[in-house]
């Protein structure tokens, strides 16, 4: 299998609503990649861009739309899409370009620009139900999330105070991202007292709607040399989707996450997870799937995430730093373009990029994604 | 790296409606087929799956959601692409040749059926800001660019109308094609104008159906099969986006997307090497442009050709002898691996009435109004 | 590193800067298909009906034609109860538009009985005290009556304790 190293990456600020464009924020992006890599757009082969639902940019195939701004055209383009699991799912089809030999240098860009739905972006996600077997209920997205929190509390007998901790950490670990949307010193009391959505979700265990874009460069070993000498190698990728009947299974363990960690672990030859990684960026798009996706992941045992999370052990300085950049909570959720503060912040942490942010002596990392109906995840190993 | 093959194919018919199933059954069906072709259990033997799919077509935000049950990927590595069937094919490739997985599932639909306000959705695809406000119906960027492939090439409205004549006749032999007709050439001249040139009969009519096909390495492709049918090279590309800065008459993202693929399969001289294809015919003066941008006849000639029966099914390079969308249906985003399908039928000599003879064929296949996006893939009987 | 690009803008700025708006006319009428034309048809009959797989045994709620764990065709048609046990649940003061209620909607997955494990739909609560929604509660669905029903899952108005319980 050949080797392939992540040599560049960029972002855009996250925001609420941003100004520029779909393909102005791809641009901004994918310059900033290029520029961090030393490289021009001729220097790449192929494109990769990941967007999730059409329906926020408000264009169907957008992603048609946003190829120059990738830097796609007159090259081979393709865009990918798989919900809220694209932040990962697109590095990892920019890994296979070059990992199949098909291409040298890839570069992935992802984007979403919430801001331009009205009269809210939650309106897109009425599209996301059943025609048939929900849509007729009327459906407000936050209830999903709420029942599967709801069982996992119960499952494992686990606090919001608990829970509530690790929007507390990541809110407060984005303070030091230049990006963010959403950070702030906060404490477990501004959670509990934060608007009950659905309960158990109040207002403050949930990430914001964003625009924003990423962008990472993948090369092949034998062309790094000359560009960097800082690569950071993938080591390992793994991808699974689970069945769309989210009411026939009981949602208190995320097995497609597990299926995708174990498939990227074992290409990584990782067999201990929680000892063998330095850095994790799991997908937290509320509080408790943070802890939901840890186990996920299997960097703990079943329960022990939130216990781990209260002893400190997910700090920056902890033995286990999970979301040093703020995640999606305190950083933004642009969907597919939290590519961000995933897997471009474990490129970041292993080269040594991540300022501020920076977590001692990170050499192994993983990113994961998460996405549509509690059903997908993406999984990426990284090592400097 | 390992050689790639596909050793299973299968499909539902090619009709204007299909009120009778739902999107996941025709999926279901077209897999089933599949998989019993290559003699696979997808639960076991199939290691990762991909569809294509756009949500707009679909009805659905994050359409990736309802795919993998009836494919039978639950519980398995699963995408969803946004391109047409030939992109997946690619993606499909590239994931066997990383030598991660050694069985991939590729499946594209359409049940465009279940789409009331198409012309709205495929006006929603054009730029917000400096196209759309126009309105109107998108078929016309179909009619400028037919005008501009006319004027510099010196091609006819005629010929396009052969074009038409030739891919319905050809359906007529194809049992899974929904649109075929007994044409002449008067007849499709005299069909009511519709976006200048474009006549009524230029215009392939939407269809339903599904494909599904299953790629395999080499090593497994053997054990499957004693018919495997080799990807001997693949490419796909994008022209600029913008309507205001693209080649009018010529197919550069075809000509970028074959000259890729035929790089990867050592071919360097198209028109000699191959001896069919199967290229998109949405339109039917893209049937010319794709055979021109995929070097599959001289610049310019492929209106003079086409007229003078040169594309024939018993022709001297038969194109579309599956009857393409004119003669199938436009299948949206699943036309391309339609196209694929017919290739891998003919290669198996699997094309009842419709056999050709022929080692190589490609297959060239183009997203549709108002992209500048296709993908070509070089199919053979020997890798 | 760079600084990194964007502007950003309030929700009133937003209303200034230069813009295009578009209201997409978008419809579409799904063929329901075999499995799920014969459930809404059962669901006007006052019924919940599912599949059985007779490879793995499951009894598939809601129905399918096919068995996506053995890939094959689903064999025989099995009329359930209309009673279950809430697997989670949520009380939601958000309604599908976002706007804050009052009184919140209760909400959640019920495991069909005569279905195999974990086979749930999603459907509201009521009639009852929103303390006592609880996980493994016994339920039991509340029908519309017959000339109201339509074939679709709102035809079950919601589901309520069932008797003797609390």
């Amino acid at each position: 299998m050949r080797h392939v190293a992540c040599i560049g990456a960029g972002m855009t600020m996250f925001s609420r609503r941003l100004k520029e464009t779909g393909k102005e924020m791809c641009f901004e992006a994918a310059r900033m990649a290029l520029d961090e890599a030393g490289l021009e757009l001729s220097d790449i082969d192929t494109v990769v861009c990941g967007s999730a639902p059409d329906a926020f940019d408000g264009i169907h195939m957008k992603g048609e739309n946003l190829l120059d701004g990738c830097g796609g055209a007159k090259k081979p383009y393709m865009r990918v899409f798989t919900g809220g699991g694209t932040g990962v799912l697109a590095p990892i089809a920019g890994w296979w370009h070059v990992a199949s030999g098909v291409s040298d240098v890839c570069m992935v860009i992802c984007e979403e620009k919430m801001s331009s739905c009205f009269p809210h972006p939650q309106s897109a996600f009425a599209h996301i139900w059943d025609p048939i077997l929900e849509r007729p209920l009327q459906p407000n997205l936050v209830w999903i999330f709420a029942m599967e929190m709801n069982r996992y509390m119960q499952v494992h007998n686990i606090s919001k105070e608990d829970i509530a901790l690790v929007s507390v950490k990541n809110k407060g670990n984005a303070l030091d991202h230049p990006s963010a949307q959403l950070a702030a010193k906060i404490t477990v009391d501004d959670v509990l007292n934060s608007e009950v959505m659905a309960w158990p979700v109040q207002r403050l265990d949930i990430s914001p709607p964003s625009d924003g874009a990423a962008a990472l460069i993948f090369a092949a070993e034998d062309k790094v040399g000359p560009i960097t000498d800082n690569p950071v190698w993938v080591e390992g990728v793994g991808w699974c989707i689970d069945s769309t009947m989210w009411t026939n299974r009981d949602l208190y363990f995320p097995q497609y996450v597990a299926r995708a960690a174990k498939m990227a672990y074992r290409m990584a030859g990782i067999h201990n997870p929680f000892k063998e990684i330095d850095v994790a960026e799991p997908y937290d798009p509320f509080d408790y799937k943070e802890l939901h996706h840890m186990e996920g992941l299997l960097l703990c045992k079943k329960g022990e995430a939130a216990t781990l999370t209260k002893e400190g052990v997910t700090q920056r300085d902890g033995d286990l730093p999970t979301c040093p950049s703020g995640g999606l909570l305190g950083v933004g959720n642009p969907i597919a373009a939290t590519m961000g503060v995933k897997a471009c912040e474990i490129y970041w942490q292993l080269a040594g990029k991540a300022e501020k942010r920076q977590v001692a002596d990170a050499r192994t990392g993983v990113c994961q994604a998460w996405g549509d109906l509690m059903q997908y995840s993406s999984v990426m190993v990284m090592r400097s | 790296m390992t050689r790639v093959a596909i050793v299973g194919a299968g499909c539902t018919d090619f009709r204007s409606i299909t009120p009778e199933v739902s999107w996941k059954e025709i999926m279901y069906k077209a897999a089933s087929r599949a998989y019993h072709d290559a003699g696979v259990d997808p639960r076991r033997d199939v290691n990762s799956f991909i569809t294509c799919a756009e949500d707009y077509w679909e009805g659905f935000s994050i359409f990736d959601e309802f795919t993998p049950d009836q494919v039978g990927a639950v519980l398995r590595p699963m995408i969803t692409t946004c391109g047409d069937g030939i992109y997946g094919l690619a993606n499909a490739f590239m994931q066997i040749k990383t030598g991660l997985m050694d069985v991939v599932a590729v499946e594209s639909h359409s049940k465009i059926s279940d789409l009331i306000t198409y012309r709205d959705v495929v006006l929603f695809a054009f730029d917000p800001v400096y196209n759309r406000p126009l309105g109107g119906h998108p078929y016309y960027i179909g009619g400028l660019e037919m005008r501009k492939y006319l004027q510099k090439t010196g091609a006819t409205e005629e010929d396009c109308a052969h074009v038409v004549v030739k891919n319905k006749k050809n359906a007529m032999k194809n049992p899974m094609a929904g649109h075929e007709a007994d044409l002449t050439v008067d007849q499709v001249m005299k069909s009511q104008p519709m976006f200048e040139p474009l006549k009524k009969l230029d215009i392939a009519p939407l269809s339903d159906g599904a494909v599904v096909l299953v790629l395999a390495c080499e090593e497994k492709a053997r054990e499957i099969t004693d018919n495997p049918v080799w990807i001997r090279g693949v490419g796909w590309a994008s022209d600029t986006c913008w309507l205001e800065q693209r080649q009018w008459w010529r197919a550069v993202y075809t000509e970028i997307a074959s000259k890729n693929a035929y790089k990867m399969a050592r071919i360097s001289y198209p028109r000699k090497e191959i001896d069919f294809a199967e290229v998109d015919d949405k339109f039917s003066y893209k049937e010319l442009q794709h055979i021109e941008a995929a070097q599959l006849c001289p610049p310019g000639q492929a209106g003079r050709l086409v007229s003078e029966g040169y594309f024939d099914a018993d022709g001297a390079f038969p194109v579309n002898r599956s009857g393409g969308s004119l003669g199938c249906g436009n299948l949206i985003d699943a036309s391309g691996l339609q196209r694929a399908l017919e290739v891998v039928l003919q290669l198996r000599g699997e094309a009842g009435s419709r056999q050709l003879d022929g080692e190589t064929g490609v297959a060239v296949s183009w997203r549709g109004v108002p992209t500048a996006s296709g993908a070509s893939i070089v199919l053979g009987v020997d890798p | 590193m760079k600084k990194f690009a964007g502007e950003r803008l309030s929700s009133e700025e937003m209303k200034e800067v230069t813009h295009e708006e578009w209201a997409p006319a978008v419809k579409y009428a799904w063929s329901c298909g075999e499995a799920m034309s014969r459930f809404l048809n059962e669901l006007k009959k006052g019924k919940l009906i599912g599949r059985k797989c007779h490879k793995c045994k499951r009894v598939i709620f809601p129905p399918k034609m096919f068995c996506e764990f053995c890939f094959r065709p689903t064999d025989e048609w099995v009329y359930l109860p209309d009673t279950g046990t809430v697997m989670t649940y949520s009380l939601s003061y958000l309604d599908k538009d976002a706007r804050r209620i009052e009184e919140p909607i209760l909400v959640g997955v019920i495991a069909i009985d005569g279905a195999s494990e974990h086979m749930g739909i999603m459907h509201y609560f009521s009639e009852m005290d929103p303390d006592d929604l609880d996980f493994g509660l016994k339920v039991k669905a509340v029908w519309k009556p017959e000339k109201e029903r339509e074939g679709s899952v709102t035809d079950i108005k919601y589901f309520k304790p069932l008797e003797g319980e609390k």
